[in-house]
């Protein structure tokens, strides 16, 4: 029994790390209504960056996160500035095609560079990777997983408040809104996109960060974190803040449960759970429309 | 316009007749290829074959359906996977390779009725959800091994020139079967259906068009072609690792080879196949930097040229060497009707300028 509340307690700190990796795909999709599929690619960028200075010059990863994450923001503008904005203007599909290309070359570049090894930013973090609290025999808090939580929630509440606070943020929402009316109130829509894309990189870079720390990666890892960052995003209700760290917990609790059923499990369990919700949502979508249908002609 | 006795509308143009019977004449002189080839040519034309399939079929599914897939590896894995089984319960190995697309096919109406409420990005990921799911599955099966995989060994029962004959025949007859097929439908009323969805889903809808339905068809025939190119591939490399099958490098051939021909264009997915096979010949063994390369060449694309090579030659020198379209003859200058030239994928691929 306690093995089931451990992998409950396990599978909802997964979902922190989820939430971080999923509010950058959700906050571009909510702004720019376009899925970037070489999101995950750009976390595994991050992550190497980190071993790289790690590994080479030293650097705690924690500190070469302020190298780092200054970067991704550059390089989530320029991005932005060169292939996504011109993307968006070829249509819908555009985007898509152009993105999926960007991940193709990012992860053979990464490959050319650091071959087939698996890397991990574990070594360089000491104690921070194993050490966990006690609860009970059964449960415990890993010290790293419980650190990813805070730091989603604290990522999705500063996002929240920026959002919903500051001048820029409330122009990011009003381009979202419309984003050829913002020109009419003097909001320069092309640099506000660069702006959220710049922001959406600073959290693909922690999430770059976390992954590194609790799990080991290569240049493929890309396509993997892409489709769990993918699976919470539109459990949680893709575009919703709040709803990625539920959509991370639902999908880490389900894989975490999986695991405890058979090896295979983890990953099983969660693409099924993914598939489950969508199909759900799909069905309740039906019957509500016909509900309505219902009330509006008895009404 | 049909009162006004200057106007024709012409479908078959002296072209589009040559054309399809050089189409015809090239096809017929391939058929009689093992009597000439050495087994590595057959083989090399082969894997050409399958390359069309892929790109005719997922162009079909992108560029006149609107729906991107990043999943196609799902019934490409599929597809190889039920023709080991299907071969493996004794069945005829050449039989259960098209049999298993046909399953394949079937298999594929279930998922479509959910994976196509899905929109843009959201399909192109959802699909490669149920590409990695299906991998996942089939690594569960004792028969597979996980990825340790098995092999076709129901093939021994062929000498390896009849084999090698064999698979250029079933492949050269499926390529043909594929490209017929899409032919008629795109000539059809679901030809026409399925591009006003692509262009807008909501005002095809509201003119009577069958949204789902027509998505579906085109949804299953893309699936078929991916299951049937997988168990074409199968026959050719004999053994099954789910890895290989179930991979996305396959999207990723697809795409190039779709957005390098010309999206959207009937010739151009052949001619993107063609490139493909050409700088793979060329440039495959230089790994890494052949991969970059694909990718780089997708993405300059997609910017740059999105209706690829052929849609700016059709452009350019007015081509159109099928009759998919309409021609409209003697109209006035003022009125006549032109190409749009909003260099986009939506514009109408058909409509051609006299």
């Amino acid at each position: 029994m306690m093995i089931w509340v451990n992998q409950i307690v396990q599978g909802i700190l997964l979902g922190g790390y989820y939430a971080v990796i999923a509010c950058g795909l959700s906050f571009m999709f909510s702004v720019m209504r376009m899925i970037n599929l070489a999101h995950g690619s750009l976390a595994i960028v991050a992550a190497f960056a980190l071993y790289v200075l790690a590994d080479q010059y030293g650097f705690n990863p924690f500190s070469a996160l302020i190298l780092v994450l200054p970067a991704m923001a550059v390089l989530g503008w320029v991005l932005q500035r060169t292939i996504l904005e011109r993307s968006q203007r070829g249509g819908m599909l555009v985007p898509i095609l152009s993105t999926f290309g960007l991940s193709i070359v990012l992860d053979n570049l990464l490959f050319e560079q650091f071959g087939a090894d698996t890397r991990s930013l574990a070594p360089f973090i000491d104690e921070l990777s194993y050490d966990s609290w006690t609860i009970t025999d059964d449960l415990y808090i890993g010290k790293l997983a419980a650190l990813t939580f805070v730091a989603a929630v604290v990522i999705l509440g500063g996002l929240q408040l920026f959002l919903t606070r500051t001048q820029l943020g409330r122009s990011i929402r009003a381009t979202a809104e419309d984003p050829d009316t913002v020109g009419l109130i003097g909001i320069n829509a092309k640099r506000v996109n660069a702006a959220a894309a710049a922001i959406a990189l600073v959290t693909v870079g922690i999430a770059g960060a976390f992954l590194g720390m609790r799990a080991t990666f290569d240049a493929y890892a890309g396509g993997p974190q892409l489709i769990f960052a993918f699976e919470a995003a539109v459990i949680g209700g893709a575009g919703s803040l709040w709803g990625t760290l539920i959509g991370g917990i639902v999908l880490g609790v389900a894989q975490s449960l999986g695991a405890q059923i058979s090896p295979q499990g983890f990953l099983i369990t969660g693409h099924i759970v993914f598939l489950a919700v969508l199909f759900g949502r799909l069905h309740l979508d039906t019957i509500g429309t016909k509900f309505r249908k219902t009330v509006r002609r008895s009404a | 316009m049909s009162q006004d006795p200057t106007v024709r509308v012409e479908r078959w143009t002296l072209q589009s007749r040559i054309s399809i019977l050089a189409a015809a004449i090239i096809l017929a002189i391939l058929a009689t290829g093992p009597f000439f080839f050495g087994n590595n040519a057959i083989d090399k034309l082969t894997t050409l074959f399958i390359y069309v399939i892929l790109a005719v079929t997922w162009n079909a599914l992108a560029g006149y359906g609107g729906l991107v897939s990043v999943g196609q590896q799902a019934f490409f894995g599929l597809g190889a996977y039920a023709a080991v089984r299907l071969a493996d319960a004794g069945l005829n190995v050449y039989v259960s390779l098209v049999l298993a697309a046909v399953i394949i096919a079937a298999v594929s109406l279930p998922i479509s009725s959910f994976m196509l409420r899905l929109r843009g990005g959201e399909f192109a990921i959802g699909m490669w959800v149920v590409a990695e799911l299906c991998h996942l599955l089939v690594n569960l099966d004792s028969l597979v091994q996980g990825e340790t995989g098995t092999s076709l060994i129901a093939l021994n029962a062929y000498d390896a020139d009849t084999r090698h004959a064999l698979n250029y025949w079933v492949a050269l007859g499926s390529m043909t079967a594929i490209l017929v097929i899409l032919f008629v439908l795109l000539r059809s009323r679901i030809g026409s259906a399925i591009q006003a969805i692509r262009d807008n889903e909501e005002a095809a809808a509201s003119l009577g068009v069958r949204v789902m339905g027509t998505k579906r068809i085109i949804y299953v025939f893309a699936a078929f072609g991916a299951a049937l190119a997988g168990a074409l591939w199968l026959s050719t490399a004999i053994t099954f690792q789910p890895k290989t099958y179930f991979g996305v490098q396959w999207t990723a051939y697809m795409i190039f080879m779709v957005l390098v021909g010309g999206l959207g264009t009937f010739e151009g997915a052949i001619l993107g196949a063609l490139i493909f096979f050409l700088i793979e010949t060329w440039f495959g063994g230089s790994g890494v930097w052949y991969l970059i390369g694909l990718g780089a060449t997708a993405l300059v694309f997609s910017l740059f040229v999105p209706r690829g090579i052929w849609g700016w030659l059709e452009r350019r020198f007015g081509l159109g060497l099928l009759p998919l379209g309409y021609r409209i003859l003697g109209v006035p200058s003022a009125t006549r009707m032109q190409t749009p030239d909003d260099g986009g994928i939506g514009a109408a691929p058909s409509v051609g300028t006299p």
